[in-house]
């Protein structure tokens, strides 16, 4: 490796090539040079000059922070004038911080630190008007009394999150940091991420209420529960319980947190937490109203362990003994660990004898993923989403990263800035938009036409990678007759979008060097979600932009742990490892590993469970972290369902809007309290790790779920997670190299790693696909609408979404009071022209009403929202959004059209009280 | 339950009508970034301040964020901006210099006066050197500025509504060419002349680079021609140290001249695009600059480089050569850290030829006439002219071009017919505020770059403040620190805090002299660039040359 040789303090030292001299200074452990608007990972600055050392030569001192070694430099950080630097910037600062001398607002102070070091005393120079507090924000305490204009919150939030909320404003003495247009951070368009807090080094910027200066009993490194991203984090415990959390380096964020994984983890602690096992009383019908948790005791009795477990073991063998296997179903949890989800598919599977198991991947990318197995014979992401960094062109439809995955966002908006181009595609323009190179703000429901047409050019252009089609795919004949009939002007008044745009685009992303796609809900939740994604391959294939670094398909897993429950056979097709239950090879195979004969038939999907329970076919359900009363689509039939269900055992953390519907609920884990394995968005397998007890008599899910099953004939004996990932590893040969050691060293590992020692193929696809023929396939798609078009009695197309603060059926972040506290209502997303149509004030109360259901909630202007179109997320059960929605569902992936309804909205209505 | 904060995203909307307003201000304006500023200037000039609105308008037309917009809107003095529950300011503001000269000159108690005079409907604003103080002191009435100013004359052009300024008499495009104006350039164009020789007579004449750093100009042609293309020029017309006005003379009587200076270094280079910088509060020279560049790009279109004009808001501190490369590009004026230099990585991260505009205007003469031209002249050894900007305790304040290494007694004697009646020579500023101040007993020293460090001061600009027996040097020094701190670009800790923290130790009776020394040695030694470096020389100077002051 090469290195420069250079002299610091009279000593030789190596350099590496890329190191600055304090870089060097610190790895040679040599001098212990101050510094403060260093932050490593962050570009440097060079403000703050306590760096400042002496280079033979130079005029002026250097700051050793920016400066690189060059060949025979010679560098000396302790001299006289060096030193009297280093001292008089520490005093200067000093003499403007508050009175105690030592940040008020954290032990931590890297000033304090250096102060001391040095041994500045006492300033000799008179102090600042300190400028006021700011605690307008429930997560934040803003102390500028301490502020040492380091700009590392500038960096933070410019360069790093890329919200763009900090800027430095005013100049010289008068200069300071400012949210938008200097106003109170709480209300800014702060998103609340906490990079600020996380780089400021004196106290300036803090977590509210001080948390900042309670010290921690003991610090445990984990992942996030919330979204698909999957950031590793460390949790701060103090008397057992949760203090704060900050961001740690992972491969997929890079120590980066969002408000949700950063604030929001105190519903851990809500009084609502479900503590002891309860059994429906018997005088207590099931209607299809939701209850008031704090009714619980006209509906529900406590009860122990054994009496729970016996009668919910006891209600399961009746009726599968009775009605046989296939009467019963369950629904997994996708953001429980894989130890967790595999030990249910495995009850259902040797317990039940039914392969009707599944999970909400079905309301979610479904459709993607069946597309993606019948195309490229494999359903998970081909790069990871870091990979946009390494991409010319990011192309981004049906998501909104900026609202589920923030921190993935960062890194398109950091490419972005980096000068990479983004295209997005989106009906409604959202804080990403700002950021794009292209931005279609197209029809709704119009994706088969924009990307057929897309296609169209491509070929008609002669901008296809030829060698690339003939080399790894087949019927591309048949994919370029399809298109031939999408002419861009053809398309344009379909799709909404420029002729000459839709051409520049499909040039774009053709001749990009390297082009990525990514993809969410828009594209996945339509009844022709499989013709949506099967484009997007297609797009992939047909320019070669794919089995390369910054190339490949994408589609944004939603939940924290939705691949590995879908990877551990969480689902009615499926087997562990995405193995064909209706194979004879695969069903011998596990009969053989499982010691148990297994049903030969393919199960049902999340809405065929709840029709099937509604013709009297199923009778009774198992579901465990799941909340279908709240997250199903058409609510009313769904809840309906579970209202009609002979036998309903829920396992939650809270008395949800499902248990509320239960015959038994077991109170579970929660995410912190539990160690086991998570796969996030980009195959990385990453290790939870426990970090506070269940409360009360709480269990582990994966004991609950044991219980269960010994109490259905299972002999099983499983000692905790790790014994449970050892089985995994021999069930799903794509992790078979991974082993627990190995993830408790590294926190996080990429499969496919199939051999120990493998270091995991983050990029797949690199030569061939793992289909029969080692190719991929064109499926052609032809443009058809949506099953509900918006007519003149229901005018309005209806669209569910997700927002920043909220965590899909909030039964968490509505308990986050951080969270709840920045957006504790529903709110429905409105064209400001609409609303003034309508005669509605932003702020008022509106009804929507489909052929389905009804709900009334507030008003919020969105200027991003096209006229007609109406989106609202679906998380808060005084207003919950999929009474509206529709459960057609695409005839592939048997995913609901929650993307698309037609419905009316009117002035007025009475938003009801939340029901918790 | 707050209904306001329910029915809307956070932070401000677009307004629908302010949205018009701007997109019909800025319909010939390209949208990209770097035009923030020149966009700021379009809706100050129209409104008269920067409201919210507007500016929210201005980031959803330039897809910036809020933020983006506030901060370096707030940087520079020029613009107001104005909150949803503030005041804004009255139509029309009348600015009064309040820097060394003008102070001398009475700046404080004509401010004074007129506050009372004047009333509500005006806004008084002390500002710092505005470049005229051959004719202190000056008070600017919107952009017409008012030489000699008396409590009447400003009164009057208030009343009369006069805020625009007089376009003196100039050599004009069709004079200069009559008069064998931009001759040369064609030459070089046509291949004519050689880069090669050009460069080499500049470099034979030993011109350096004029706005103070004093860089020789051949080589700095050299250096950015080896760098690989495309390459842009920034012109630094952004005159703003306190007692220098040469800039402002030669672009008022003779703008052509660093026009040809500056297409024939474009062309021996290789440059792409020529950035013009020039301090807003020269309003006159910007209306002749638009008009003769206008001239000359119709007179010569195929042959030009792309020539942008762009103004200033009012930041000192955008003097600074990479300072006023982040202004160009849209952003605060925040001076680089450097290596790397901008001859490597300039304006839009190309390698970039920077000149003080003076520079430039003697191109032309040095390379029609030869180097000999400009070398002969000088005393002590030294070589070239100097255009010194006198003003202080002098019977002829101006524009004085002089050998240089002229000393201080004999441009008093020679160019500035002796000192003011019922004056004697107490002490002068060689280069302006930054460049410290000497006392009489070194009034022979050779006026020059490198000829004054060793005595604590530099030559600079060539900014030359007189002062006399009835003037305070500490209290010519404290002004001048009051000038750092008020335009210190804030980056960085020794200056940004230094220069605040000098302040109230400098207006005790007696000076903690160990204290400000220690001070000074980490302006001077850890400051990013010149400004906080250069800050402490003044008071320096003081302790060393007028100690019986402190």
């Amino acid at each position: 490796m090469e290195t420069i040789l250079f002299e610091l303090n009279g000593q030789n030292l190596e350099a590496l090539v890329g190191e600055s001299i304090l870089q060097a200074a610190d790895r040679a452990g040599v001098a212990d040079i101050p510094r403060l608007c260093y932050k490593e990972g962050y570009r440097t600055d060079g403000n703050c000059r306590s760096c400042v050392v002496e280079i033979e030569g130079e005029r002026v001192l250097a700051p050793s922070c920016c400066r690189y070694p060059q060949q025979g430099m010679k560098v000396n950080s302790i001299s006289e004038r060096a030193v009297h630097s280093q001292k008089m910037v520490l005093e200067l600062l000093l003499a403007d911080m508050p009175e105690s001398g030592k940040s008020p607002y954290t032990p931590n102070s890297e000033l304090d630190e250096w102060v001391e070091k040095l041994g500045i005393s006492k300033p000799r120079f008179s102090r600042r008007v300190q400028p006021a507090f700011d605690n307008s924000h429930p997560a934040m305490s803003v102390n500028l009394d301490t502020c040492i204009q380091c700009t590392r919150c500038v960096r933070a939030c410019r360069e790093v999150q890329v919200n763009d909320v900090i800027g430095m404003a005013f100049r010289g003495s008068h200069a300071e940091i400012v949210f938008d247009f200097g106003d109170p951070m709480g209300d800014s368009t702060c998103v609340g991420c906490g990079e600020c807090v996380q780089a400021c080094p004196t106290g300036a910027l803090m977590p509210a209420n001080d948390v900042g200066l309670a010290v921690p009993d003991k610090k445990v490194e984990s992942v996030c529960p919330y979204c698909g991203v999957g950031c590793l984090l460390t949790y701060h415990v103090k008397e057992g319980k949760l203090l704060r959390v900050d961001g740690r380096e992972g491969p997929a964020n890079h120590e980066r947190l969002c408000v949700k994984g950063r604030y929001g983890f105190d519903y851990v602690h809500h009084p609502d937490r479900l503590t002891k096992p309860l059994i429906r009383r018997k005088d207590a019908p099931k209607t299809i109203e939701l209850l008031q948790p704090k009714d619980w005791q006209k509906v529900f009795r406590e009860a122990t362990w054994e009496e729970a477990l016996d009668f919910a073991a006891d209600g399961f063998s009746k009726i599968r003994d009775e009605n046989g296997p296939d009467a019963l179903a369950a629904f997994g949890c996708a953001k429980g660990s894989n130890e967790e989800a595999y030990l249910l598919q495995k009850l259902v599977r040797t317990g039940f004898g039914t392969n009707n198991i599944d999970h909400c991947t079905r309301l979610c990318h479904a459709s993607s993923v069946n597309a993606l197995l019948e195309g490229i014979g494999s359903g998970a992401v081909s790069n990871p989403f870091t990979d946009v960094t390494e991409a010319e062109v990011i192309f981004v439809i049906g998501a909104n990263p900026i609202g589920n995955h923030p921190v993935a966002a960062t890194f398109m908006k950091n490419a972005v800035k980096a000068g990479k181009k983004l295209i997005l595609v989106d009906p409604r323009r959202t804080a990403l938009s700002r950021h794009a190179t292209y931005n279609l703000q197209f029809r709704p429901d119009t994706d088969v036409a924009l990307l057929n047409s897309l296609m169209h050019v491509i070929i008609e252009e002669n901008l296809c990678d030829e060698k690339y089609i003939t080399e790894h795919t087949t019927d591309f004949e048949k994919l370029k007759s399809n298109v031939a009939d999408y002419s861009p002007e053809k398309v344009a008044p379909i799709c909404g979008i420029p002729e000459e745009t839709l051409r520049e685009v499909a040039r774009t992303f053709a001749t990009a060097e390297s082009a990525i796609i990514l993809w969410g809900m828009g594209i996945s939740q339509h009844i022709h979600g499989t013709d949506n994604s099967r484009c997007l391959i297609a797009l992939s294939l047909m320019t070669g932009q794919i089995g390369r670094p910054g190339t490949g398909l994408h589609p944004l897993r939603g939940q924290n742990n939705v691949q590995g429950t879908s990877d551990m056979g969480l689902i009615p097709m499926f087997f562990p490892d995405y193995k064909s239950v209706t194979d004879p090879e695969n069903k011998k195979w596990f009969e053989d590993f499982w010691k148990t004969p297994l049903n030969p038939k393919t199960g049902l999907t999340v809405v065929e469970i709840v029709d099937a329970v509604h013709s009297g076919d199923v009778r009774g359900m198992y579901v465990e972290g799941e909340n279908p009363a709240m997250s199903d689509p058409n609510l009313n039939h769904a809840r309906g369902a579970l209202s009609m269900l002979d036998h309903l055992v829920v396992q939650d953390i809270f008395l949800t809007e499902t248990a509320g519907f239960a015959d038994v609920i077991f109170p579970a884990s929660a995410f912190p309290e539990k160690s086991g394995t998570f796969t996030n968005s980009n195959r990385q397998v990453q290790l939870g790790r426990q970090a506070i007890n269940p409360p009360g008599d709480a269990r582990q899910d994966w004991w609950i779920i044991q219980e269960v099953a010994r109490r259905l004939g299972l002999d099983w004996s499983y000692d905790g997670p790790e014994q449970i990932f050892t089985e995994i590893r021999k069930a799903t040969p794509s992790m078979a190299g991974i082993t627990w050691e190995r993830l408790q060293k590294e926190h996080s590992v990429t499969y496919p790693c199939s051999k120990e020692g493998d270091p995991g193929e983050a990029i797949v696809f690199r030569k061939g696909f793992p289909t029969v023929n080692k190719k991929a396939r064109f499926v052609p798609a032809k443009y058809t609408h949506a099953d509900e078009m918006p007519d003149e009695e229901f005018p309005f197309v209806f669209i569910t979404s997700r927002q920043l603060e909220h965590w899909h059926t909030g039964s968490m972040t509505r308990r986050a009071t951080v969270l709840n506290a920045i957006e504790p209502y529903p709110v429905i997303h409105v064209n400001p022209d609409d609303l003034q149509k309508l005669g509605v004030e932003p702020g008022e109360a509106v009804t929507i009403e489909s052929r389905r259901g009804k709900i009334s909630t507030f008003a919020r202007q969105d200027q991003g929202v096209q006229r007609g179109n109406l989106f609202m997320s679906f998380g808060y059960n005084e207003a919950a959004a999929n009474l509206i929605t529709s459960s057609v569902l695409d005839p592939f992936g048997k995913i609901p059209e929650v993307k698309f309804c037609a419905v009316r909205i009117s002035a007025g209505g009475n938003p009801e009280m939340r029901i918790g | 339950m707050n209904k306001k904060k329910i029915g809307k995203q956070k932070g401000r909307l677009v307004d629908s009508e302010a949205l018009l307003e701007v997109q019909k201000l800025m319909s010939d304006m390209p949208l990209r970034k770097d035009m923030l500023i020149e966009a700021l200037h379009l809706i100050q000039d129209e409104f008269h301040y920067l409201s919210a609105k507007h500016l929210v308008a201005l980031a959803h037309e330039m897809k910036l964020s809020h933020a983006e917009v506030y901060e370096v809107a707030t940087f520079y003095h020029h613009f107001d901006v104005i909150k949803e529950n503030d005041v804004p300011p009255p139509p029309l503001t009348v600015r009064i210099c309040d820097s060394l000269t003008c102070e001398m000159y009475g700046a404080k108690d004509l401010t004074e006066s007129l506050k009372h005079v004047l009333g509500e409907g005006v806004r008084i604003q002390p500002v710092p050197c505005v470049g005229r103080c051959q004719n202190a002191p000056v008070a600017v009435v919107g952009k017409n500025p008012l030489d000699l100013a008396t409590i009447e004359s400003v009164q009057n052009a208030v009343n009369k509504k006069e805020v625009c300024p007089d376009i003196p008499e100039y050599v004009g495009f069709s004079q200069y060419r009559g008069t064998g104006g931009y001759n040369l350039f064609q030459e070089c164009n046509s291949g004519k002349r050689t880069a090669e020789s050009v460069i080499d007579e500049l470099k034979k004449s030993g011109l350096r680079g004029l706005g103070g750093a004093g860089f020789p100009a051949g080589s700095k042609w050299e250096i950015v021609k080896k760098f690989p293309g495309p390459r842009l020029m920034a012109v630094n017309i952004d005159e703003g140290e306190p007692g220098t006005f040469k800039d402002r003379f030669y672009l008022e009587t003779d703008p052509h001249r660093f026009l040809e200076g500056s297409l024939i270094a474009a062309w021996a280079v290789g440059i792409d695009e020529i950035y013009i910088y020039l301090r807003d509060e020269y309003a006159a020279a910007y209306e002749i600059l638009l008009r003769e560049i206008k001239e000359l790009q119709s007179a010569f279109q195929d042959i030009l480089p792309q020539i942008y004009l762009r103004r200033g808001a009012g930041a000192y501190i955008c003097g600074e050569e990479s300072a006023m490369i982040e202004s160009i590009e849209g952003k605060r004026g925040i001076p680089r850290l450097r290596p790397p230099y901008v001859a490597e990585v300039g304006l839009f991260e190309r390698p970039t030829l920077e000149h003080n505009m003076e520079t430039l205007h003697w191109i032309r003469d040095i390379v029609e006439k030869g180097a000999k031209s400009f070398s002969s002249h000088g005393r002590r050894g030294r070589k070239g002219l100097r255009a010194f900007s006198v003003s202080g305790r002098v019977q002829k304040p101006g524009v004085h071009l002089a050998p240089a290494g002229i000393s201080m007694l004999e441009l008093i004697d020679e160019y500035c017919g002796g000192m003011l009646n019922g004056h004697s020579f107490y002490g002068y500023f060689p280069g302006g505020a930054s460049g410290g101040m000497l006392p009489a007993s070194l009034g022979d020293l050779p006026l020059d770059f490198d000829t004054l460090q060793e005595h604590g001061t530099f030559i600079g600009s060539a900014a030359v403040i007189v002062f006399s027996d009835q003037d305070s040097a500490r209290k010519l020094a404290l002004n001048a620190m009051r000038f750092f701190e008020h335009e210190s670009c804030g980056q960085c800790t020794p200056c940004r805090v230094g220069t605040a923290k000098a302040i109230p130790l400098m207006e005790q009776k007696t000076w903690n002299k160990s204290l400000l020394e220690e001070l000074s040695q980490t302006m001077e030694d850890a400051s990013i660039c010149g400004l906080g470096q250069a800050a402490p020389n003044p008071l320096r100077c003081v302790m060393k040359y007028f100690p019986q002051e402190v």
